[in-house]
């Protein structure tokens, strides 16, 4: 207990970022009278609203915090589980808008009279939002509010930083919020992954900065003498997306007063860098980050230490030295001259390695608690979601090859693929994260085992459909686009390979109808634990206990 | 491997006790493939094939290719031919990298849900497109675009053009001064307003139309020149394919 009589006051921290709040709603009010678009004005007032609302919130948490936060308590860190709390229920929450706007545009291309000829749900601006939801809002959420879990676990410290993490947390949130309202509003980059405009991404920056110096600052505080591997992998996501973001968001705005804004490069060098930027976030964000997850929730749930040390070592370099040269793979016979093409399908062939050693790492430390998939459905899912990693990493490796490449590239087998390793692997080892997880930090026990069973089958069931008509339909439809008939003419228009399309459509919306049933059932299993009496303090957690409810 | 107690590597010691080394690693490890892959593009000559004909987007195609870009046009149809034998029967000869090269940002496109566009200029007549755009499946009954028959009731807004063109100069696009000036006026005038032969000087090949009958320029007629003049930039007549094999 903290014994402190120390008079409370304002901490630098507190004040300065007040001042900065109160002036970035200032400025945006002013930018706010002078906008362009009504879309941008929109945009700045919400800019404003959420700087004061931040502002009043600082206000409001002075008065309610302690005079002191002690680093230890009875000598136990005495950790800061408020941002993480706040971000894994962000997750449930994005996972289903996401994964729900991803079934309308599944339905869309099948159905198209869905579009309702509006602009603000067409599938041109309903597309990015789909994308940013499942890999930004809820790919994103997994990944802060486990890795500030993961950090002060592993590290033994708390979380470094007074407002910074959840500055982090509601900043990295209301980003998404500007990013995905700017897509039905029309506002986007164009670029894939990369929409937002300069403004969300610059303040993406502070706040993506701000996360790197908060897991740095609770490294340096950790009482182990090593850094955990898990750390490793969340701290090369956080570097290389710091650094992909920038290279491939170097624009020049029309004015301060417009949301447009033109990139500084163009044609090819332009597809270059934004395939640099969007393979990477696949390998950093979408992998490294989601390696980490399993790095440490695998063998903590498996209660089995993770099988190899040095094959962690030896995958980690290489998975993360290799995967930035992959890029071009997604360009392959465009104007991208031939030699950068064939260095992009090289490492994307010799990434099937390290990406298996990441699966071989994973999977074999069930090695001796196997019989716990039987009995333990979420370490089933996670398992699961280590075969779909190895199941895609093979995958891709195969559509590298530039022969190949040439009949899947612009047909639904991408699609297919991008969501084997999406569903199969970043969400079901998301789910398995989250059901551990969230009991952990709220201290309950979880609602049901029998719901997550449901949760596991519909939504593997729901993945078979969406990537086997995928696969049909990308090999289809590619095969059509290159027959000739006996006199060597085109055999089918456009428009014959696209009506051959609609079954396989069909099924796929029924896939990812399933999916999304899974993670209402997820919800629901999660609101009954949240709503259970929460559960005595268990020896290994008592520093958790004595943690304010920030 | 899985029974020999896992005993901490001695020269990888510096990477796990250390964060800041393993940062500067972890820069340095992803540095390589980035800077070899992307700045050569930069300086070799033979990245961008030598042409004639390419020339910067008129304002009124630049309005047109911004509202492209803001309804995600990009997301379905590529603008990216491949020298694949039925690519080239279907949509015609292979893009170059020189008729992208004022594309910022680029639209190859990564998926085609509709047909590749980057020849569809002059294929169709903007009657054509216009009804098109009101609702793709009055002129292709199979077709699964949405409908986009607010463009046609929207009027273009172009009071910000010459910014646009400003800052596209910024990144490199050779708009001049001159070009700059006339913004307003070039664009109306491809409209059907007074003036199209001074835009023709300055951007050879422009469409001249005449869209009197609308009271107002609107944001279908801005994407329809932009569309009308995709891939009709350079002569294929006198392109040699044989002096620019990359």
């Amino acid at each position: 207990m903290s014994t402190s009589v120390a008079a409370k006051s304002v901490r630098t921290g507190e004040a300065g970022l007040a001042i900065v709040l109160l002036a970035l709603a200032f400025a945006a009010i002013f930018i706010t009278s002078r906008a362009y678009t009504g879309a941008f004005a929109f945009h700045t007032s919400l800019f404003a609203i959420a700087s004061f609302a931040g502002a009043a919130a600082i206000a409001w948490r002075y008065q309610h915090r302690e005079a002191e936060t002690p680093l230890m308590i009875d000598g136990r860190p005495n950790y800061n589980f408020g941002p993480v709390k706040f971000m894994s229920l962000a997750a449930l929450f994005w996972g289903l808008a996401g994964t729900s706007v991803g079934l309308y545009l599944a339905l869309e291309l099948a159905f198209p009279w869905l579009n309702f000829s509006t602009a603000y749900i067409n599938f041109g601006r309903l597309r990015p939002l789909h994308t940013s939801a499942v890999i930004f809002a809820f790919g994103g959420n997994v990944l802060l509010s486990t890795s500030f879990y993961v950090v002060q676990r592993t590290c033994r410290a708390r979380l470094a930083g007074d407002l910074a993490p959840w500055f982090v947390a509601l900043g990295y949130n209301f980003f998404i919020v500007i990013a995905g309202t700017g897509y039905l509003l029309g506002i986007t980059r164009s670029h894939e992954y990369a929409e937002p405009e300069w403004y969300a991404t610059s303040f993406l920056v502070v706040v993506w900065v701000t996360y790197l110096l908060v897991f740095l600052g609770t490294i340096a505080r950790r009482v182990e003498p090593h850094i955990y591997v898990a750390n490793w992998f969340y701290l090369a996501f956080i570097v290389t997306i710091a650094v992909l973001v920038l290279g491939n968001n170097t624009e020049v705005p029309v004015s301060l007063f417009s949301s447009k804004s033109y990139p500084v490069w163009s044609g090819v060098q332009d597809a270059m860098i934004q395939w640099w930027y969007g393979h990477n976030a696949v390998g950093f964000f979408l992998t490294a980050g989601f390696l980490a997850i399993m790095y440490y929730f695998v063998p903590k749930r498996a209660e089995r230490p993770v099988y190899s040390y040095r094959l962690s070592i030896v995958h980690f370099w290489a998975l993360i030295f290799l995967y930035i040269w992959a890029g071009p793979h997604h360009l392959h016979y465009t104007a991208l001259p031939d030699w950068a093409q064939t260095l992009g399908m090289t490492f994307s062939i010799m990434l099937w390695m390290p990406s298996w050693g990441g699966m071989i790492n994973g999977l074999m430390t069930l090695s001796g608690a196997w019989d716990k998939l039987r009995t333990d459905p979420v370490l089933r899912m996670m398992v699961v979601s280590i075969a779909f990693y190895g199941m895609a990493t093979f995958e891709g490796p195969v559509m590298s090859i530039k022969e190949i490449n040439a009949l899947s590239h612009y047909t639904d087998w991408g699609i297919g693929h991008v969501h084997s390793g999406s569903l199969g692997w970043v969400a079901f080892v998301s789910f398995g994260a989250l059901y551990c997880m969230i009991p952990w930090v709220f201290q309950r026990e979880l609602y049901s085992k029998r719901l997550v069973e449901w949760h596991f089958w519909i939504a593997t069931i729901g993945i078979v459909f969406y990537i086997t008509s995928m696969w049909v339909a990308g090999i289809m439809q590619g095969l059509m686009w290159r027959a000739y008939t006996d006199q060597g003419y085109l055999e089918y228009s456009f428009v014959e390979t696209v009506q051959a399309m609609h079954p396989m459509y069909v099924i796929r919306a029924l896939g990812g109808a399933m999916f999304v049933s899974g993670i209402v059932i997820m919800i629901f299993n999660i609101y009954k634990t949240l709503a259970s009496p929460a559960l005595a303090p268990a020896p290994g957690l008592g520093a958790a206990q004595l943690a304010p409810a920030e | 491997m899985s029974n020999t107690p896992n005993i901490r590597l001695p020269s990888h010691k510096i990477f796990e006790t250390n964060s800041l080394v393993l940062l500067i690693g972890i820069v340095v490890a992803i540095a390589i493939g980035g800077i070899v892959e992307v700045v050569p593009l930069f300086y070799l000559k033979n990245t961008i094939e030598a042409v004639k004909g390419m020339r910067p987007y008129t304002p009124l195609e630049l309005a047109g290719f911004n509202i492209y870009v803001r309804e995600g046009c990009y997301l379905c149809h590529s603008q990216m031919i491949r020298p694949l034998r039925d690519e080239v029967e279907r949509y015609g000869h292979y893009s170059l990298a020189a008729e992208s090269m004022y594309d910022h940002p680029f639209q190859w496109g990564s998926k085609r849900n509709g047909p590749d566009l980057a020849r569809i200029g002059g294929k169709y007549s903007d009657d054509w497109h216009r009804a098109h755009l009101d609702n793709p499946r009055s002129v292709a009954p199979a077709s699964i675009m949405p409908g986009y028959p607010f463009l046609a009731e929207t009027p273009l807004d172009y009071k910000h053009i010459k910014e646009n063109m400003i800052a596209q100069s910024r990144v490199g696009v050779p708009y001049t001064k001159e070009d700059i000036a006339n913004a307003v006026d070039d664009l109306r005038a491809q409209a059907g307003a007074k003036g199209g032969d001074a835009l023709v000087k300055r951007y050879p090949k422009a469409i001249v139309r005449d869209l009197t009958a609308e009271p107002d320029i609107t944001e279908a007629d801005a994407l329809i020149a932009y569309l009308q003049q995709l891939g009709t930039h350079v002569d294929f007549k006198l392109y040699d394919d044989a002096a620019n094999i990359r």
